[in-house]
């Protein structure tokens, strides 16, 4: 009895939360899939064909006839998209390179940092992830501002005569993305430079290398499994992101989480915002699919 | 297998008799001390004692009794309400020794039950591990890679090669008589020549060696003249001497290549002129030697025809 | 090994944490500004938490917000159990492939595209937008963070523990309730203060899954960004700030204490019996 009541046990672990996955994660993914190939309609939903089962199968398989691709024809056609999907690459490239670039340093001097303050240091990282992430980029507006904190010290040490114009602008969004994934970046690299073994740069040095030429020639290259990880991490989320260029890039900058956004909710065009967020997914396939090799491999290597 | 984790592919498992094949881990009479000791980390010493007997469903006050007797047997009374993070490695293997048998199991098995401690602590506790078996009175199943181990331990030793059992023998079997070349080798050191059979008399062959020595054994089967042997002799049954030994046969000159002193004894590495290095042992039994060996002087290697051992597998 | 702590680490760590830190202190600090402006200092004061605190549709939303954390992280972090338990314990069964990896894409995948598929279920099906359909949501796209949390103490499990249990005659499934579960509690509920936090924090989905009436804090906050900065909202990021890291410093220092108790009682162990 109690091997059956396991079987039955074991069935229900996994059903459950397949069963909910089907329900809230793919099968949406389907209805937004169907939905792109759909037409605009002014109705509730503003949509049409609207599957449903009251025509029976026959009336199912008309309805299929009216599926179109003109909603991807659309973003084809319209350079606005294609304009907004690349500068989302770029941004989101040059973003987080800057991120590696800011990151790295701190990430080492942290691994270098003594041991018993490391866990602090860490710590100290994590914690802005707890902070609200819309909180995070609002502080920024206050700094950024024409009549900012920022342009106020510059102006008053003289550096500057008149305020730097940086609101509004795709600065603001490379600033708002370095900072709020920042610990994305730190992260992943804090974890494979302290996982290095120091005595390797002192052996490399031993053998007349430079710090800098260790740095280069033993630091760097093993720390990659680090960086690859942490770009991907930010790279990601960074293409699709709405929330940042929303509230520091105005309305001139162009992100096509913003576009979908608004085609949703201004424009009430739900086919075509479906049709953007497909793209945008097949977009991500390629970077998602080679994060989830690495952290395979790392996975596999840290058995 | 033993314990029900996994079933066999083939044959059977039988416990006084009965075939216990397909009977899940919580049925069987069997207890298993793990490797890891695989103490609950979040139940103190007492709870983790009685785990086992509560499953059983003994009374509460049976169970009090029965934790605190197991205390008392791992002298571990005054740790009772302890978590098992509070103890030290070899405390640890005692509670979960005194777990695996508070239920009186038929059997108990042991997974390298001393593998985690260090080697001073290993040798003492084998020996209360001897003297636990005598007073409880259960069957021990000690699973081991250490062979020193297992001769102290065992009353009887199965050497296993990839899930074949090889010999089950007394521990001094296993070293003197061992039947084959893969135990001969697996416990203790041994010299190994390769050779074919020349003559044989009645409990006695000779055997011309690859390496140039001939060799004359006891031998209690009879193989055939030509027949391909191998004989194996320990290190310590060869004697090694400056001068030619009297007796003629099973001897051989060499000099001597490698010299590691160990305190009780002296090993000996001996270079025949074939190219064959044998080791030898030999007993420091008083506090100098007269004229120690030294490295390159010219040996003498004997054996009597009774010290080594003929295998033909 | 003797690291050096170089002059360049230290500045580059300080100079990282500065930037880290800075803008959150700023608004913390500027929230106290007794101008309308916000960048103008102009004395201390705490009269925009005092007219927050009669602001009734902040309060709601901070309300709602509460609620929707508290209800969706618990259903997640019993699903994101189960689902770290399927993907850990039972390496074969139909379908296996298609189950991770619905467990791994939403961690991936862009937030808009969840929101948008996920209110599109929701009008498909004929669901009002409001309080349930926001908890539906956080609950699947959190659940899939607590799996990740739980799975890696789950492969860290020592199996052998399950193992002596049954051994001693515990059946398999009481062995999870009164082995299992109790050694991988602590990641459980890590898992559920992510759950939480997740849920506290977003904005994005909610944007897309709430309705009238179910208006969460950063909606609230976001709806009021929008329309400028004032010290009121620096005002909610303050308290916001405030009590998450009362929360974070409060666990770690529990953490902390606990560790070292635990090094001494190691400690004792050793010196008392070898």
């Amino acid at each position: 009895m109690q091997k059956a009541l396991a079987a039955i046990v074991s069935r229900l672990v996994i059903a459950v939360p397949y069963a909910w996955l089907l329900v809230f994660f793919l099968a949406p993914f389907l209805i937004v899939l169907k939905i792109s190939f759909s037409s605009t309609a002014i109705a509730m939903p503003p949509y049409t064909p609207v599957l449903d089962w009251t025509g029976g199968i026959s009336g199912l398989i008309a309805k299929f006839g009216e599926f179109s691709t003109f909603n991807y024809e659309f973003l084809f056609d319209d350079s606005l998209y294609l304009k907004a999907y690349l500068s989302s690459v770029v941004i989101a490239a040059i973003s987080t390179f800057l991120t590696l670039l800011i990151g790295y340093p701190i990430a080492y001097g942290m691994a270098r940092a003594p041991a018993t303050i490391r866990p602090t240091l860490l710590m100290l990282v994590i914690l802005p992830f707890w902070t609200s992430f819309l909180i995070r980029v609002y502080a920024w507006i206050g700094i950024l501002k024409p009549e900012g904190l920022l342009n106020q010290l510059l102006l008053a040490v003289g550096l500057i005569d008149e305020p730097l114009i940086i609101m509004n602008t795709y600065t603001a969004i490379f600033i708002g993305i370095v900072y709020s994934y920042l610990p994305f970046m730190i992260l992943p690299l804090y974890s494979a430079l302290e996982k290095m073994d120091y005595s390797l740069v002192e052996a490399a040095e031993d053998l007349g290398c430079t710090p800098f030429g260790a740095f280069w020639k033993v630091t760097f290259p093993l720390s990659i499994p680090g960086i690859v990880a942490g770009s991907l991490l930010v790279f990601i989320p960074a293409t699709g992101e709405f929330v940042i260029p929303d509230l520091l890039g105005g309305s001139q900058t162009l992100m096509i989480g913003k576009t979908l956004w608004n085609e949703f909710a201004s424009n009430r065009d739900w086919p075509l915002s479906s049709a953007v967020a497909i793209l945008l997914l097949l977009l991500l396939v390629i970077p998602i699919v080679l994060f989830q090799n690495a952290q395979a491999k790392a996975q596999e290597a840290g058995k | 297998m033993l314990a029900g984790f996994d079933n066999p592919t083939s044959g059977r498992i039988k416990l006084d008799g009965q075939d216990v094949v397909g009977i899940p881990p919580y049925r069987r009479p069997v207890n298993m001390m793990f490797q890891s000791y695989a103490l609950f980390p979040h139940m103190n010493v007492h709870d983790n004692i009685a785990f086992g007997l509560k499953q059983e469903g003994m009374p509460a006050a049976d169970i009090d009794k029965r934790v605190a007797e197991m205390l008392k047997l791992v002298k571990l009374e005054q740790f009772a309400k302890r978590k098992p993070h509070q103890l030290s490695g070899g405390q640890r293997q005692r509670v979960a020794l005194a777990r695996s048998v508070a239920k009186r199991p038929k059997v108990l098995l042991l997974d390298e039950p001393l593998g985690a401690l260090d080697k001073k602590l290993r040798e003492e506790t084998q020996f209360e591990l001897m003297d636990l078996q005598q007073q409880l009175g259960l069957t021990f199943v000690v699973v081991t890679h250490d062979q020193e181990e297992a001769m102290t331990m065992a009353d009887r030793i199965a050497v296993m090669d990839k899930g074949h059992i090889m010999q089950v023998a007394t521990p001094a079997e296993v070293y003197e008589a061992p039947a084959s070349r893969f135990v001969a080798d697996f416990i203790g050191n041994v010299n190994m020549f390769e050779g074919t059979v020349t003559g044989a008399k009645p409990g006695e062959v000779t055997i011309a060696t690859k390496d140039g020595v001939d060799v004359t054994s006891q031998c209690t089967g009879k193989p055939e003249t030509g027949a391909p042997v191998w004989f194996a002799i320990r290190p310590e049954k060869i004697h090694i001497t400056r001068g030619k030994p009297s007796t003629g046969v099973n001897a051989a000159e060499g000099v001597v290549w490698d010299i590691g002193y160990l305190g009780d004894m002296t090993i000996f590495n001996v270079k025949l002129p074939g190219g064959k290095v044998v080791k030898t042992a030999t007993m420091n039994a008083t506090r100098t030697a007269e004229e120690p060996l030294s490295y390159d002087d010219k040996v003498w290697i004997a054996f009597a025809p009774e010290s080594g051992i003929v295998l033909t597998s | 090994m003797n690291t050096v702590w170089s002059r360049f680490n230290i500045s580059s760590v300080v100079l990282g944490f500065a930037f880290l830190y800075l803008p959150i202190v700023l608004l913390v600090i500027y929230s106290f500004n007794e101008s309308k402006l916000v960048t103008v200092w102009a004395g201390f004061s705490t009269k925009w938490y005092v007219s927050l605190l009669s602001n009734q549709s902040v309060l709601d939303a901070a309300w709602v917000t509460v609620r929707v954390g508290i209800l969706s992280a618990t259903v997640a972090t019993v699903l994101g159990t189960l689902a770290a338990l399927t993907l850990v314990r039972f390496t074969r069964f139909r379908g296996r492939l298609l189950f991770s990896g619905m467990v791994f894409a939403p961690l991936v995948m862009p937030e808009v595209i969840t929101g948008l598929s996920l209110l599109l279920l929701f009008v498909a099906i004929g669901l009002d937008r409001g309080f349930i359909t926001v908890t539906l949501a956080h609950i699947t796209f959190t659940m899939c963070f607590v799996a990740v949390v739980v799975q890696s103490r789950l492969m860290t499990f020592d199996r052998s523990l399950e193992e002596a249990a049954m051994d001693l005659g515990a059946p398999p499934v009481k062995t999870f309730f009164q082995i299992t579960l109790p050694v991988i509690l602590p990641a459980i509920i890590s898992g559920w203060m992510l759950a939480f936090t997740l849920s506290l924090d977003d904005l994005v989905i909610s944007n897309f899954t709430s309705g009238p009436g179910a208006t969460t804090l950063p909606m609230k906050i976001y709806s009021q960004v929008r329309l400028g900065v004032t010290p009121e909202i620096n005002a909610i990021c303050s308290l916001m700030i405030g009590v998450v890291a009362l929360g974070v410093i409060g666990a770690s220092l529990v953490n902390k204490r606990r560790e070292v108790q635990r090094l001494r009682d190691e400690q004792a162990a050793r010196q008392g019996n070898g």
